[in-house]
């Protein structure tokens, strides 16, 4: 079997807008995990103990459980409860949850790395606790939360192909409709590696040299 | 087990009212009793040097004042109001955050490991609390703490960040930082204990300027007994949880009555 480069450039087209589809997929789905992971963290720090427990035994579950198994659930399951959301909505949700229960442990880990004396600090300064946070501790906790930051967002681009399963016309759905309609699965296949190859190294190499920056930017070592 | 708060008044009254007044102040950690029943009165202005050996509740004593801690007994009064507590029905109950906020105003603390806040420059720490917290004009609030800064001769450092200053330099800035707030009460627990013996004047200077303009009240933990001695208007000998001896610090370091306190003067005379 030979590489049809003629093939190639003809398809290509669908893939560049399926690449637009999966970026959205990833950037969508990672929007919900970065703003739901902090209010998963926030929430599992009150000092309520049952909504600390609840949500702590949430986070717990999604992590582990199969992301493909909650694709299904909120795309079919939804319906039963009389929840009807189009493939998109269904696998942005599920995505996002599932993102974002793994953020939220990101973050535990860069708030629990800022000191204890930075909390007294504040305090000594008469600064409220939802200050503090925002001010103080999240700026700092940040930092060495972008290394694990960056790993996930790596990690839910990677992860849309579970997309397609629910009929998201994303990069994976492309090649298989295309190879499908074809009968080769060579060219479309290998594309879809090049291009998320393609995408992700620069993406890692980027994250890093963010993290370089904002560790001087806030004059931390 | 809970306690007759009705000993307790409402509020301190009268012409001689101390700034800061430990009544029956009790402190464990579980079974630990840290501080056993205090009694300490700290006068407006007054400088109060706390000695004592390792573990005998010192660094409790300010952090309780701080609100770092609670406490498990007795009350805190603050410029004549209770600071743990607040009047609810005519007695003292525990007090609520704001009422908490309200007194804690009134209060500065420095600690031994700085806890500058490492993402801000020197400036930008001792502005954070003004404009963030008191919500004064960021001008305003840059002029007082230049204002500061300059007391304590960190003004050319404004724009740099903690890790690029020396611990003295750091120490200086907390300082700087604490008074930003204008409080009525400054604490400082062992505020020369993590810095090189060469930087340590550059601190204890800055608290000299202090004590000479007379309007703060200060309570300090130190185990640099030639300052405390230089500067205090009273030290207090602590010793399991309790004050074992107070006295002026020529009294105290000179003629010491207790033989705990002798002992613990001899002791620290040796080692250095
Ligand atoms: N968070 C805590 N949990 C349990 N015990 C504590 C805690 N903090 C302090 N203690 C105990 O309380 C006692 C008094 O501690 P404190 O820090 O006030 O001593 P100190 O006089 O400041 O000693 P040092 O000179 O070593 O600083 C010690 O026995 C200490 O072990
Ligand atoms: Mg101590």
């Amino acid at each position: 079997m030979e590489w049809r480069w003629d093939w190639t450039w003809e398809i290509l087209p669908r893939f560049i807008d399926a690449t637009g589809k999966t970026l959205m997929a990833a950037g969508g789905g990672y929007a919900i995990a970065v703003v739901l992971g902090l209010v998963l963290v926030l929430a599992q720090r009150t000092p309520y103990r049952i909504v600390t427990m609840c949500v702590r035994e949430v986070v717990e579950f999604i992590r582990s459980t199969p992301l493909l198994l909650q694709v299904f659930f909120v795309f079919y399951v939804g319906p039963q409860f009389g929840i009807n959301l189009s493939p998109w909505t269904s696998g942005l949700i599920a995505i996002g949850v599932h993102y974002a229960a793994y953020l939220s442990e990101v973050y535990r880990g860069g708030i629990e790395s800022v000191p204890k004396g930075q909390w007294e600090a504040a305090k000594a300064i008469n600064m409220p606790v939802t200050q503090t946070y925002r001010r103080i501790i999240i700026p700092q906790a940040l930092p060495p939360a972008i290394s694990g930051m960056g790993n996930y967002l790596v990690g839910i681009f990677k992860d849309t192909p579970m997309l397609s399963v629910i009929g998201v016309a994303e990069l994976m759905h492309t090649a298989n409709a295309v190879g499908a309609l074809n009968y080769r699965y060579l060219e479309p296949y290998t594309m879809v590696g090049v291009i998320f190859l393609a995408i992700s190294l620069p993406t890692a190499f980027l994250i890093t040299q963010f993290e370089k920056w904002v560790r001087r930017k806030m004059g931390m070592k | 087990m809970t306690e007759d708060m009705s000993q307790y008044p409402l509020r301190l009254e009268g012409d001689n009212i101390p700034m800061v007044r430990f009544q029956n102040v009790r402190k464990s950690y579980g079974a630990l009793t840290v501080l056993d029943d205090l009694n300490l009165d700290v006068d407006a202005g007054e400088m109060v040097t706390i000695i004592g050996p390792s573990g005998s509740g010192k660094t409790t004593v300010l952090r309780m004042l701080m609100t770092l801690e609670t406490i498990n007994g007795g009350v805190i009064y603050v410029d004549g109001e209770p600071l743990t507590h607040m009047e609810k029905g005519g007695v003292l109950v525990p007090a609520n955050p704001a009422h908490i906020r309200r007194i804690r105003s009134k209060i500065g603390m420095c600690f031994q490991h700085f806890n500058l806040f490492p993402h801000m420059t020197a400036l930008q720490n001792c502005m954070e609390g003004p404009v963030q917290v008191l919500g004064l004009p960021r001008k305003e609030a840059e002029e007082r703490s230049m204002e500061l800064l300059q007391m304590v001769g960190m003004a050319d450092k404004r724009d740099q960040h903690p890790s690029r200053l020396s611990g003295g330099q750091q120490q200086r800035v907390a300082i700087a930082r604490a008074l930003a707030m204008r409080p009525k009460v400054m604490l400082f627990d062992e505020v020369t204990s993590a810095l090189d013996p060469e930087v340590i004047g550059e601190v204890t200077n800055v608290i000299r300027k202090l004590v000479d303009a007379h309007n703060l009240t200060m309570l300090m933990v130190t185990h640099q007994m030639g300052f405390a001695k230089d500067i205090s208007d009273r030290v207090c000998f602590f010793f399991n949880g309790a004050i074992e001896e107070q006295a002026a610090p020529s009294d105290l370091f000179e003629n010491p009555q207790r033989e705990r306190t002798q002992q613990f003067l001899n002791a620290v005379l040796e080692s250095n």
